[in-house]
């Protein structure tokens, strides 16, 4: 008996913009240039969201914050291409996607800075709070699919996660589900190439990470995640796929975490200045910026003012966060179960007391 | 209401309320590995999977964490999934999810999400069965807060008690004594009815020691019981149903009366549950003991394979010895 070939595959990568700013034209989208102008904007009002936060805690008014730098492509396109009837599933750096879903800065400033109120959203905004247990909540990505499939909704989960969180078993759960049960999820990696100190090649064997889709039946795609057109293509096309109960889809966006893990690391220990350098220069906003400034829709006036308005937008977050009054001792008891157990009543009471002397 | 009973058997019974519920809600669903066409491999979801259907009767991957996690991502948008580990002793992969989602879920989100789900899990030993099947991880789930566990020991409760999980907006585990899925029959109503959680039952009423117990125990207890009283010892049976809440007010009204307590479970003796319910009887009922509290347990040791469970699980005859212990004190 000869060996046959049971199965063979290809993983296509998807790149439009160029470094210079020009396009793909063949591939180019068909966008309103309002639409264009806003995916810039929110990539600046999300840096500037990203670096106060910097700011914040170096001054001892924030705490551990994961900083998304040279992330923010794929976090607008995705959230600008969501509707509002789409489900958000974070992992932990993912603060410009959870912004441009509708929950107001400081809330997310404020679930760093160290306050349970962090992860209370507004009513009607669908989003799990953020997933510290690394890879868990690619499950919940599938479960939410699943969910929204059960229910008939025309709707997707959209779920994030690291480089590193694909070696995690949940992933491949997670994935795996998705396909045997075909459910409404878009899987988004954000690949900034760096998990702490362990690069992508000591994660994996795999060239891509898209490619592990295939071992799933799953649709996959590596996109070049710092040009905001191939994500908005691939996010866009993935989101149909999933709220027409075509099944889910793997997405790998290539980028670099230009900063820090967290304000708790220092990069520098594992990682050579001239690398840094070679991926700055793929900084998906002056990318974009090139582009809007060739085609006659952007100028050094309106980034003046797009400037200011982070700023402004910035500082009302700020402002917003530390004008929160404090929680009561009763805080860490009155959400553990639906009816507070008696035991937990009469450890609150002693709390009570001793707080209040 | 029809008032109509039908004798059956706790498997049996954890079936039908999970029919019940799913005949009443249409956001129940169940999921684990072979719980839709083998209808489980105790049976506890037979016939689900015909009335109901497969999306409603879900078989999941082999995947213990996948099941969990499927389970809080449905749970917090709308469905209240009843999830089957298929025996504790796998419960493991699902541990992070279970910790570090479903049980924090409600605090973490200041209220706004829930996961309200069961997982069903047979737990302990008894029935000769390969490696890893017997154990009993009560005590890891209840020094993790956010759930409820709940340990029915009969039919009716099984039924009453999982309807209640079901119904609960809280995660609840409900550990299944697959020792005595079969053992004996009962009557169970025909209808849904509830058994509340955090409430214990007075399973035999006696005035000398308190034998305190879920599960399985509890029928050991009552064997107990039973030849405690050709001796002259008069003891009462407390069957706790539910570890968290714990209806610490039965516990301690028992004590009070008694003035003696054995407590008897399979999980090992040392940081076992039996330790909690010893420390309350000593922060509320000191002064009403006249003996010290006694437990017969589990060993601290890995369980044993089929040849030597018998050896390892408490037995009707150690906890007479323990009872007798408190009397001769």
């Amino acid at each position: 008996m000869p060996r046959t070939t049971v199965y063979e595959a290809v993983t296509q990568r998807l790149e439009i913009l160029d470094l210079d700013g020009q396009v793909d034209a063949e591939l180019m989208p068909e966008l309103d240039p309002n639409r264009i102008i806003e995916f810039y904007r929110n990539m600046v009002l999300m840096r500037a969201f990203d670096n106060k936060a910097l700011k914040l805690q170096r001054q001892g008014r924030m705490g551990t914050w994961p900083p998304i730098q040279g992330q923010e492509a794929i976090q607008v396109a995705t959230a600008m291409a969501m509707e509002e009837s789409d489900w958000l599933i974070p992992a932990f750096r993912e603060q410009a996607v959870m912004v441009l879903r509708g929950i107001p800065g400081h809330v997310i400033y404020a679930y760093w800075a160290g306050d349970e109120r962090g992860s209370a959203f507004p009513d009607g905004v669908r989003c799990f709070p953020i997933a510290v247990p690394v890879g868990s909540q690619w499950q919940h990505g599938a479960g939410v699919g699943l969910s929204l499939k059960l229910r008939g909704e025309q709707a997707a989960a959209v779920v994030f996660g690291g480089d590193g969180s694909t070696s995690e078993g949940d992933f491949h759960e997670g994935v795996n589900a998705a396909g045997v049960f075909k459910t409404n999820t878009v899987f988004v990696i954000q690949n900034n190439q760096w998990a702490i100190s362990v690069p992508l090649s000591k994660q994996t064997a795999s060239e891509t990470l898209a490619q592990k889709a295939h071992a799933y039946g799953v649709p996959g795609i590596q996109v070049d995640g710092n040009d905001i057109f191939a994500v908005h293509v691939a996010v866009t096309e993935a989101l149909e796929r999933a709220r027409a109960g075509g099944g889910p889809t793997l997405i790998e966006a290539e980028t670099y975490r230009l900063g820090d893990h967290t304000t708790a690391d220092d990069a520098s220990r594992y990682r050579s200045e001239e690398e840094v350098e070679q991926w700055r220069v793929k900084d998906p906003i002056p990318r974009l910026r090139k582009y809007l400034e060739a085609n006659g829709l952007w100028d050094d006036e309106r980034e003046k003012s797009l400037e200011d308005e982070a700023r402004e937008w910035v500082d009302a977050q700020v402002e917003a966060l530390e004008a929160m009054p404090p929680q009561p001792p009763e805080a860490i008891f009155e959400y553990m179960y639906d009816e507070m157990p008696p035991h937990l009543e009469e450890q609150m009471a002693a709390l009570k007391a001793e707080v209040e002397g | 209401m029809s008032g109509a009973t039908q004798r059956l058997t706790i498997a049996q019974a954890v079936r039908d309320a999970m029919r019940d519920e799913m005949r009443l809600d249409p956001t129940v669903l169940v999921l684990g590995e072979d719980v839709g066409v083998d209808g489980g491999v105790f049976r506890a979801t037979d016939g689900l999977i015909e009335e109901f259907g497969p999306e409603r009767v879900i078989d999941t991957p082999l995947a213990e964490s996948g099941i969990i996690g499927l389970s809080v991502g449905l749970a917090a948008t709308g469905f209240r999934p009843v999830a089957e580990i298929q025996f504790m002793g796998f419960v493991y992969p699902a541990i992070n999810q279970l910790f570090s989602h479903a049980a924090r879920m409600r605090n973490r989100t200041r209220g706004r999400m829930t996961t309200p789900m069961v997982v069903r899990m047979p737990y302990g030993g008894g029935i000769h069965p390969p490696e890893h099947h017997s154990e009993s991880y009560e005590s890891l789930f209840l020094n993790t807060p956010g759930f409820k566990v709940v340990v029915p020991s009969n039919p009716y409760d099984a039924k009453g008690l999982l309807i209640s999980a079901i119904r609960s907006n809280d995660p609840v585990l409900f550990m299944e004594p697959k020792r005595i899925y079969r053992a004996f029959r009962e009557e169970v109503p025909d209808e849904a009815y509830t058994v509340p959680l955090g409430s214990a039952s007075i399973a035999h009423t006696g005035d000398d020691v308190s034998l305190i117990a879920w599960g399985a125990m509890t029928r050991v207890c009552h064997d107990a019981a039973e030849v405690l009283a050709v001796q002259g010892i008069s003891a009462e049976v407390v069957d706790l149903r539910s570890l968290n809440p714990l209806d610490r007010d039965t516990i301690i009204g028992s004590v009070v009366k008694t003035g003696r307590a054995v407590v008897v479970h399979e999980a090992p003796k040392t940081n076992g549950f039996g330790a909690e319910i010893i420390a309350q009887i000593n922060e509320h009922a000191l002064m009403h003991l006249e003996a010290p509290v006694q437990r017969v347990c589990g060993f601290d040791t890995v369980f044993p394979l089929a040849h030597l469970e018998k050896l390892y699980l408490p037995n009707r005859d150690r906890v007479v010895a323990a009872a007798k212990k408190t009397m001769e004190y």
